[in-house]
């Protein structure tokens, strides 16, 4: 007896973005970066087409996080240094790019200005060559501000900016319209916001070829599963047909990963947690492995056992 | 949901005329106007303005002239048919067949020929159905024709048989039990379409009795429609169901979205 044909069949395909310009087409990268693409959902290879594996965007930010010290340590010094950090990703801890959030620039903060900022994103891209994602410091504000001169700095880069919001859209738009760079479209683990924000892009003569969703993450034990659901849902409905959530997704795995009591502190704090210096790359790394399987094409990471561990399952996994 | 524009139909007096002309423009106009609404298929009528293929291939010529949009070629003749769809320059859908046997073979081994899809109404020698089970056997007739033919469930499109609410009004909720029924058949399951006009004939109400039953059925689960497709509110109805019925994903903007 024949056995039947179970395979999903998709009949649609998630958009392909690619980030980063080489010389040839304008920019300085050594490479440039391609995801989306499927018509399948993660690791069924045997149901549909992956043409681009997911890639890893190492954590880098103008001014050190708040981190635990495991983390800064395993990083090492470079961490206060934007350049030399980004250098270290690529060359030690082997990410296919970098992502710059430019937290400094938060008016609470350090309140950096824009054109110190712009400076950061000149100083990166003259350290790596791989392609660059620039995003400013979630006050949305500053960040029309910081975002247009880093857009600016950045130009003929072709680089992944954002972000782009539903009460915040207009001036990230036009700078990446002006400057040529592809947009990260934001939502609040809202999947109808989501829609919403890539009509409204949409709407706005923005191509949704050139558009990154991001609902933003949540770390594990903090609604992994809410976005989770959502990554998956979005994939889902790109694949069957709805062009406006065929997006490829973003997930700051690492930004979020090292907010949370579990991957902060340690043994005295968390008595039979086990040693943090493991179990904080375990979370990010738990984390990231998720996201991947939910249909995360680019994850944002920072420590470099959990950017190791996750560059072996996807190399695995596709 | 797939739309299916009606317009270009002899049953309507311009189309009539455009096509005892040969009037080209009349067509266009309707391809063109249907497409921007956002029809999935264009329906192709040449009813009993012409009984020549020729006439019939000139329809679809024009319509291809100045749009890409699948054709739906409303015809029973085979010999008619086998010319339209040699045109087609994308796989269009046929409407239609009935379950009886005969017109079963005339017409679906051209659709399967043709990569096409069929519209496949619930109906045989005994005319139309009045019970939920007659519709069944005949879904069932039907689908296992289009099995052996390999014309695979996403290429074929039930239609249950609207009857004209005023004289039938019993037969309303016995369609919608029958598509309830059709959707379990096979997974994934296939088509279920329905001409909407003729449920509101004769009727002084017709729009509004469009919109409540088109957006009934699609809670038993019709997922196609042959309809005006410029008649905003009756699409505003369908995507609106379709977003009750979780087939798509709610945004604020939903209605403009879609006219995008």
């Amino acid at each position: 007896m024949q056995l039947p044909d179970v395979n999903e069949k998709w009949t649609h395909r998630i958009n392909t973005v690619t980030i980063g310009a080489t010389k040839e087409q304008g920019g300085t990268r050594g490479k440039t970066i391609t995801v989306g693409g499927q018509t399948t959902l993660p690791s069924l290879t045997f149901e549909g087409a992956t043409p681009n594996k997911p890639v890893i965007a190492g954590y880098v930010a103008d001014t050190p996080p708040d981190w635990p010290d495991t983390l800064k340590n395993a990083i090492g010094k470079e961490i206060n240094s934007p350049a030399e950090w980004a250098r270290k990703c690529v060359e030690t801890f082997g990410v296919d790019m970098i992502n710059l959030s430019l937290i400094g620039a938060d008016p609470s903060g350090k309140n950096s200005t824009p054109a110190e900022c712009a400076r950061v994103v000149e100083s990166v891209l003259k350290a790596v060559d791989v392609p660059l994602i620039i995003r400013g410091c979630n006050d949305e504000e500053k960040d029309n501000l910081v975002l247009l001169e880093c857009s600016q700095a950045s130009r003929g880069e072709n680089c992944l900016i954002g972000s782009a919001k539903e009460k915040n859209y207009r001036t990230v738009v036009a700078i990446c319209k002006a400057d040529k760079h592809k947009i990260i479209a934001e939502a609040p683990v809202d999947i109808n916001i989501g829609k919403q924000v890539n009509i409204l892009l949409q709407d706005s003569g923005f191509d949704l070829n050139d558009v990154v969703m991001f609902q933003t993450t949540a770390a594990l034990g903090y609604g992994l599963d809410y976005v989770y659901t959502i990554l998956e849902r979005a994939r889902t409905t790109g694949i069957k047909g709805d062009k406006l959530m065929a997006m490829p997704q973003l997930c700051d795995v690492g930004g979020e990963t090292w907010r949370v009591k579990e991957a902060v502190a340690d043994e005295d704090v968390l008595p039979g947690w086990g040693s943090l210096q493991k179990r904080g790359p375990m979370w990010e790394a738990a984390c990231a492995a998720a996201y991947l399987q939910a249909g995360a094409d680019i994850l944002i990471m920072a420590h470099p056992a959990a950017i190791a561990t996750i560059k072996m399952l996807i190399q695995r996994l596709s | 949901m797939i739309f299916i524009g009606e317009r270009i139909n002899a049953g309507f007096k311009d189309v009539r005329a455009a096509i005892v002309n040969h009037d080209g423009d009349v067509i266009k106009e309707w391809a063109v106007k249907q497409t921007a609404a956002k029809a999935d298929y264009l329906e192709v009528a040449i009813g009993t303005a012409s009984n020549k293929p020729e006439d019939l291939c000139w329809m679809i010529e024009m319509v291809q002239s100045v749009c890409d949009t699948p054709i739906s070629i409303d015809i029973n003749k085979p010999v008619l048919l086998k010319e339209a769809i040699k045109i087609c320059k994308k796989p269009p859908l046929v409407n239609s067949t009935t379950a009886i046997e005969e017109k079963m073979n005339e017409i679906m081994p051209i659709v399967a020929e043709y990569n096409a899809s069929v519209i496949g109404l619930v109906m045989d020698e005994e005319g139309s159905p009045k019970t939920v089970d007659k519709r069944i056997e005949s879904a069932g007739k039907i689908m296992a024709k289009a099995m052996d033919l390999g014309i695979t469930p996403d290429r074929l499109f039930l239609d249950p048989i609207i009857m004209p609410l005023k004289f039938m009004q019993d037969q309303h909720k016995v369609v919608m039990n029958a598509v309830s029924q059709f959707t379990l058949f096979s997974d994934p399951p296939c088509h279920i379409v329905c001409g909407l006009t003729n449920a509101s004939n004769g009727a002084v109400h017709k729009k509004l009795i469009n919109r409540v039953l088109v957006a009934m059925l699609i809670a038993h689960g019709l997922d196609a429609v042959i309809l005006d497709v410029l008649d905003e509110e009756l699409v505003n109805t369908i995507l609106t169901a379709d977003l009750i019925m979780n087939r798509s994903i709610y945004a604020d903007s939903y209605l403009e979205a879609f006219r995008k």
